[in-house]
């Protein structure tokens, strides 16, 4: 259960430094994400993130366990996900096959002792975050697509950072994981699960922040296209869509227009590559209808397409 | 939002920053002074329905411990993490902290009897102003609120105070002034084309700022109210007006469009877990096979065939007559969202008669053209416009009648209001019973069920009502659904 000899970064003193830890591995907190997350790696709460899809939620957690220098350990939750799956589960076949090889000879009482030890216990994500000898970052990604079941019994978990396993007693955690839970707001969180958190809203950036996203991820843009870039972004996420481009796609879509080697977006380029940061039929029809034309009209009378 | 108090109006010197500031100039006693403090913020949070606990609390203390006091950025997210858990609850920790240190500065300032002479000065040396002048003061405005420039919004405020304020001497009450004012300027989201094209104006201004804009208005006339009564005027509570979120009808369509999710899962789930996960599970003697190969042939783990979720079948009625105008919008994007969440759906729309209006859904996708098209061709605007809900039934059984089946649901939106007509008990009941579950989103208060020409308690019987017209309802409407005992399953 050890992860080796990883030696932890040490601990931040001020929101400032953790901004600039963040930077350095390649992710731009705003001033609130830097400040929550200072305060969770100095108080060892857990952080609730909420914010829609794609603003990078699950990338924090990436970044605070790159700039912490900690392990990540990762829980995707999902509709069903139970404690077998994110806490421990028996061994069973390891266990029937201790029974076969013993049965003859010792009683049972000595099988049973010797079947419920740690030998014999399988760690899930959560258990392993507890009892890791290093200080880890736990994401435990959207927590809201799980039961409400689930959720009372991440309580123990988070308030205590133990878990009571009836066979072999308590296990405490003897370093402080930083928890992050994200949660796209698909469904109301308990009260109890929030009292326990600090609470970070992530939003879609301001046109420079996400300006200079872009520009981290795909150095080589041009600035007037980057520019461009984050503004029909802007005009895109105002419209009513199933599925507003998020920063993941802004970024996906600045390396496409860089392998196409473009030199502004204008109408034609739009509509060719409009697919990256659009994912629905629906929404393709209203984005090359509303923003496509105004694409149009904006550029010179001489290369403007019909939409 | 609005700013906080501008420590521009106050002599350096004084005691003006509040208890804070105090507090880490003179350690111990202050300490006290920032714990009464918090607690009162946290008490006035309780009051305005966040819930902040005394763990809150603690943790609100604990991360005071770690952040420096002097920005005032950090202080107010380090305290916003803590105390508020959602984005309503931040939007009124917003509002409410500011309301709270603009009292805790203010009342410093009265208690230490400060006087500030800006707006006065300004008065006096605003009064003879030309209506050129008053003209261009006016454009100035209007570009700064147009480019969203905060500081240069606060300064004019007052500069608007002290030249369209100061000339009846104020109403004395803030609303209406900050009103007059904001007329004074003809300040307007609206496109107003008669203006000449250079003036700000003419494309109307965008509403977030002229909202800000006010609230600065509001703050500097509570400034100079404080200052010439030399007392504080009680607190007042939010309305429900500074509570809800800046939000288009794009944004309320989108929080119906979430929770219409959640009851899209509920229904998928329901079946499954009303029987028991597992009674009528079917073991796949297959895969149990194939995973006791691993255990030497002992079949440990049971392997069962997938229970395939039921695929839900929904059925709408939405009624659009004129007794639910108010709601009409409601409903629809309720439609909409349904529409966009479900398969095997129809909707239909009733006033007199039914109409079916599958189509225009599922061909449309902007809410604005669907409720256009409804109201212009979907049929049912003809006649009296009264609701004949008797009428509706017979129709209803006629259309689908034989569809219907016990794993079908049916939702119907409406106020049961018959204008004195037959309420035709019998035909519903008949739909109902064909139907596995039928639910009813009343959009009227229970208080006024069965006022008047409302029938609601002769359906109810057949039926669940919930009472329906807000998002929060509707959560509870699908929170409700959970309930076995509320959703029986036949």
């Amino acid at each position: 259960m050890s992860n080796g000899a990883r030696v932890g970064a040490a601990i931040p003193t001020s929101s400032q430094q953790v901004a600039d830890g963040l930077r350095s591995v390649g992710y731009l907190p705003s001033e609130s994400t830097a400040l929550v997350s200072y305060l969770a790696t100095k108080l060892g709460k857990p952080v609730l993130v909420e914010g829609p899809a794609g603003v990078g939620k699950t990338e924090l957690a990436k970044a605070l366990a790159r700039y912490l220098d900690r392990e990540l350990i990762r829980l995707q939750c999902y509709e069903g996900l139970d404690e077998a799956k994110a806490l421990y589960e028996w061994n069973y076949r390891k266990q029937l096959l201790r029974i076969q090889a013993e049965a003859s000879d010792a009683g049972w009482e000595a099988v049973q002792q010797d079947i419920f030890g740690e030998e014999f216990l399988l760690a899930r994500p959560l258990m392993s975050a507890i009892a890791s000898e290093q200080p880890v970052v736990l994401l435990i990604d959207e927590i809201d697509k799980t039961d409400q079941e689930f959720e009372a019994m991440l309580l123990e978990v988070l308030s205590d950072f133990q878990i009571s396993i009836p066979e072999l007693g308590k296990v405490s955690s003897t370093t402080r994981p930083v928890v992050l839970l994200t949660s796209n707001n698909s469904r109301e969180l308990t009260e109890a699960l929030k009292r326990r958190c600090l609470y970070l809203w992530l939003d879609y950036p301001a046109l420079e922040h996400e300006l200079e996203i872009v520009k981290l991820h795909a150095p080589d843009l041009p600035e007037t296209v980057a520019q461009r870039l984050v503004e029909v972004i802007g005009m895109v996420r105002e419209l009513d869509l199933k599925k507003p481009p998020s920063i993941a796609e802004s970024i996906d879509w600045a390396r496409a227009l860089l392998l196409l080697g473009a030199n502004d977006i204008d109408t034609q380029t739009f509509n060719e590559t409009m697919s990256v940061i659009v994912k629905h039929r629906t929404d393709m029809d209203i984005v090359a209808e509303r923003v496509g034309l105004k694409l149009a009209r904006e550029a010179e009378p001489a290369d403007a397409q019909p939409a | 939002m609005p700013s906080p108090p501008d420590p521009i109006d106050f002599r350096p010197g004084n005691a003006t920053r509040g208890a804070l500031d105090d507090a880490s100039r003179d350690g111990e006693r202050a300490t006290e002074g920032v714990a009464a403090q918090l607690l009162a913020l946290g008490e006035q949070l309780r009051e305005e329905g966040v819930a902040v606990g005394t763990s809150e609390l603690l943790d609100a203390f604990a991360v005071l411990r770690e952040i420096p006091w002097t920005s005032q950025g950090e202080f107010r997210e380090a305290l916003a993490a803590t105390l508020a858990k959602s984005q309503d609850d931040r939007r009124v920790f917003e509002l409410v902290f500011d309301r709270f240190f603009f009292r805790a500065v203010e009342l410093a300032a009265v208690s230490e009897c400060v006087e500030r002479e800006g707006t006065t000065n300004a008065a006096a040396a605003l009064e003879e102003l030309s209506e050129t002048e008053l003209d261009a003061l006016r454009l100035q405005i209007a570009a700064a609120i147009r480019d969203g420039a905060e500081g240069a919004m606060r300064d004019l405020a007052r500069l608007a105070i002290a030249t369209f304020g100061a000339q009846e001497q104020g109403s004395g009450v803030i609303g209406v002034d900050v009103q007059r004012i904001r007329r004074a300027l003809g300040l307007r989201a609206e496109p107003q084309p008669e203006l000449p094209p250079e003036d700000p104006r003419r494309e109307g201004l965008p509403r977030e700022s002229l909202r800000r804009f006010e609230a600065m208005l509001r703050r500097e006339l509570e400034r100079s109210q404080v200052q010439r009564t030399g007392r504080l005027p009680p607190a007042r509570p939010l309305g429900d007006l500074d509570r809800a979120l800046p939000s288009g009808p794009l944004a309320d369509l989108a929080a119906v469009h979430r929770v219409v999710a959640q009851l899209r899962r509920r229904l998928a789930t329901q079946g499954k877990q009303s029987k028991g996960r597992r009674r009528h599970a079917h073991v796949d003697v297959r895969r149990t096979m194939r995973a006791s190969l691993q255990t030497g042939g002992v079949p440990v783990e049971l392997r069962f065939r997938p229970q395939r979720p039921r695929r839900p079948e929904i059925y709408v009625l939405c009624d659009v007559s004129t007794s639910v105008t108010s709601a009409s919008v409601f409903f629809l994007s309720v439609l909409h969202a349904l529409h966009d969440a479900f398969r095997k759906m129809r909707s239909f729309v009733f006033i007199e008669r039914i109409s079916e209006v599958t189509d225009v859904f599922e061909r449309e996708r902007d809410f604005k053209a669907i409720s256009e098209r409804i109201s212009s061709d979907a049929g049912v605007a003809d006649i009296s416009g009264y609701t004949d809900y008797g009428r509706v039934w017979s129709e209803l059984l006629e259309q689908i009648g034989d569809e219907l089946h016990p794993r079908a649901t049916l939702i119907v939106l409406g106020d049961a209001r018959t204008n004195g007509r037959d309420p035709r008990a019998e035909l519903f009941a008949q739909v109902a019973t064909r139907a596995g579950r039928t639910f009813w989103l009343n959009p009227e208060p229970r208080l006024y069920w069965n006022y008047g020409d409302s029938v609601i308690a002769a359906y109810e019987q057949w039926c669940t009502a919930f009472e329906c017209w807000t998002t929060t309802q509707l959560e509870d409407f699908v929170n409700a659904l959970t309930r076995p005992h509320l959703a029986p399953m036949r």
